[in-house]
């Protein structure tokens, strides 16, 4: 009832701020940007996107509208409201808009879209995928270098394909260091609550440092700050993941495993601007800057400098094709 | 202890400040459904009054003070007006879901989290000494004084209390914003002293456990913090299952994730008989 009226009201201002501007004519790329429910200002993928955006907007001048969606039914509606507009690129940051992305590509077949973190398998959507099982393999080494114990954690939101890609990445990384290592995993729970829910965050976690695990990989939106908070109570390690965190704990947030969005989102920009945009699925990984480790002024104390070195050559073998990570949207197909 | 009793004490203390609440309220005979939607409000305003006014005890007590007004919001519609009690209820819990985001945004600008309550790290006896003293008192008052005597005739028998010259009314009034004030002070526990932060939806089907924890419970006081525990010590042991193998199969955790409920079931259908509500539970007054 009350979505329904949020989401009226948003679909209206869609519609009018479409009909205001129908009368002028544009030489700029005109993009839209929808949004999830997270916002704009959810400091992590929803902000990064934002970021790439207003950069467009600042360094290439492109005209740009934003939209948050305020839950899962509307995503299709904002969508078509920008493609009725005919906007020379939608936006759309989730995986969770991809049925919507799906049935508005389908009716708007000239309309090109970007999809974040999902396969549209459709031409005209450029569907950005990040390759989160290289970055998390960089965590992986960076959790056994910096181990004592030798045993560390992973703590997810939930049981799914996309978190398990995240595990498999890491556990290869700390068995690719030390093959006796030992990785204890938990998932937080089975619906959405599982991503916002610190206070069960920090119970996993205390619970697996009381099984000794010194360092903790956290795959958990805004349920980390219980990670972080055990982590920190306990005096170990913790590594963050999809924006750079570590700033958030500084001397306890060891690295954060960065999904660069914004990047993402300004060069599919510009790559309309330049008339070079490229349809189907486009993997971002460590070799395109897609994922990778965040090193800055908050963890250099902690990080150490071999460990470092060696991230840098697993990096630099990765990028050269010299040894690929197991990907379990792979591996899991072929049993 | 640090392995299991602590864990469990910790997880429950939220669950019996929201059950207790809904005691009092269910007991003078107004549902309340709404339990998640205070302790949602309690977590965002726990947190922000300590961090506003630097101290951890008034961020409790001023939880506990707006959940008192959004109880009596609460009181005003069932109880004024005889409102459906579980529409309001429902009410509650989406005016919550729906403000708390708006507020965090407001204050903190960003609607998903709020600033870090960083000054929590001593909290560790007093919250679990808080809880356990809101069982007893709620027990003791509940057996044994006229008020709670009194309290129990509103939702059981309340022409036996209107004969008697007492106002049913007043002990609504009292049960719905106990409810207010005890399930925002949980709430408030899951943000400063559970973790250190509010965010967006921490509630996470407390509430409503919290619910559950009373039904299990018969409306009992002593049954409802077992009950508690209960939820507390499942949820923990479904944590460390996670992985393990049994004979050779590693059973998938979304299967071990239901474990909670799966016994709450077997207790409910096997072990506890019928649970009978108060006799006059949901009739407006």
């Amino acid at each position: 009832m009350k979505n329904k009226i949020v989401q009226s009201v948003w679909v209206f201002g869609v519609f009018t701020i479409a009909l205001l501007n129908g009368g002028i004519a544009y030489s700029a790329v005109k993009v839209g940007l929808v949004l999830d429910r997270g916002g704009k200002d959810d400091q992590s993928f929803n902000s990064s996107a934002y970021r790439g955006l207003k950069k467009a907007e600042a360094e290439l001048k492109a005209e740009v509208k934003t939209v948050e969606a305020p839950d899962d039914n509307s995503f299709e509606a904002l969508q078509r409201a920008f493609a009725e507009k005919k906007m020379d690129l939608i936006i759309a940051v989730g995986f969770s808009q991809k049925d919507a992305v799906i049935k508005t590509a389908k009716r708007f077949p000239e309309q090109k879209f970007v999809l974040i973190d999902a396969d549209a398998g459709l031409s005209n959507v450029q569907s950005a995928m990040f390759e989160e099982h290289e970055g998390s393999f960089l965590a992986g080494v960076a959790a056994a270098k910096h181990s004592k114990t030798k045993v560390i954690g992973f703590i997810g939101g939930m049981d799914i394909p996309l978190v398990k890609r995240f595990l498999l990445g890491y556990e290869s990384g700390a068995k690719a260091v030390d093959p006796s290592i030992k990785v204890l995993s938990n998932t937080i729970g089975i619906t959405g609550e599982a991503w916002a829910n610190p206070a069960k965050a920090k119970e996993l976690t205390l619970a697996q440092i009381q099984q000794k695990a010194d360092v903790i990989y956290h795959v958990s939106g805004n349920s980390g700050s219980g990670v972080f908070d055990a982590c920190a109570q306990k005096k170990v390690l913790a590594i963050g993941v999809d924006s750079n965190q570590n700033r958030l704990r500084p001397g306890t947030i060891l690295t954060s495993m960065m999904k660069n969005i914004d990047r993402v989102v300004f060069d599919a920009i510009k790559s309309v601007q330049d008339k070079k945009f490229q349809g189907g699925l486009v993997r971002y990984g460590l070799k395109s800057g897609g994922v990778e480790l965040a090193f800055d002024e908050h963890n250099k104390p902690i990080f150490d400098t071999s460990a470092k070195k060696l991230i840098e050559e697993y990096q630099a073998k990765i990028i050269a094709g010299k040894l690929s990570v197991p990907d379990y949207y792979v591996t899991s197909k072929r049993k | 202890m640090e392995e299991w009793v602590f864990p469990v004490l910790r997880t429950a203390t939220p669950l019996v400040f929201a059950s207790m609440g809904g005691l009092w309220c269910e007991r003078s005979g107004v549902i309340q459904i709404g339990l998640e939607g205070f302790m949602l409000l309690g977590a965002f305003f726990g947190a922000f009054f300590a961090l506003a006014l630097k101290s951890v005890f008034l961020g409790f007590l001023g939880a506990g003070l707006i959940g008192a007004i959004l109880g009596g919001v609460f009181g005003i519609a069932v109880i004024r007006f005889r409102a459906n009690q579980i529409i309001t209820g429902t009410a509650i819990n989406l005016f919550a879901a729906g403000l708390t985001p708006i507020l965090c945004k407001a204050v903190y600008g960003s609607a998903n989290s709020s600033a870090r309550v960083d000054f929590t790290e001593p909290l560790l006896w007093g919250p679990l000494v808080a809880a356990g003293l809101c069982a007893v008192v709620s027990w003791a008052l509940f057996l044994w004084t006229p008020w709670g005597l009194r309290m129990r005739f509103a939702g059981e028998h309340p022409e036996a209390l209107q004969n008697a010259g007492v106002s049913v009314v007043r002990y609504r009034w009292m049960g719905v914003v106990l409810a207010g004030v005890l399930a925002s002070v949980g709430g408030a526990m899951l943000s400063v002293f559970l973790s250190s932060s509010f965010v967006r939806g921490m509630s996470a089907g407390r509430g409503f456990i919290a619910l559950a924890a009373l039904i299990l419970g018969r409306w009992n006081p002593g049954l409802t913090v077992m009950g508690c525990f209960l939820f507390a010590f499942t949820d923990l042991m479904q944590g460390r299952l996670q992985g393990h193998e049994w004979f050779g199969i590693k059973v998938a955790d979304p299967m071990v994730h239901t474990f909670p409920y799966a016994v709450t079931l077997f207790i409910l259908a096997f072990v506890m008989g019928r649970s009978r509500a108060p006799k006059a539970l949901g009739e407006p007054w």
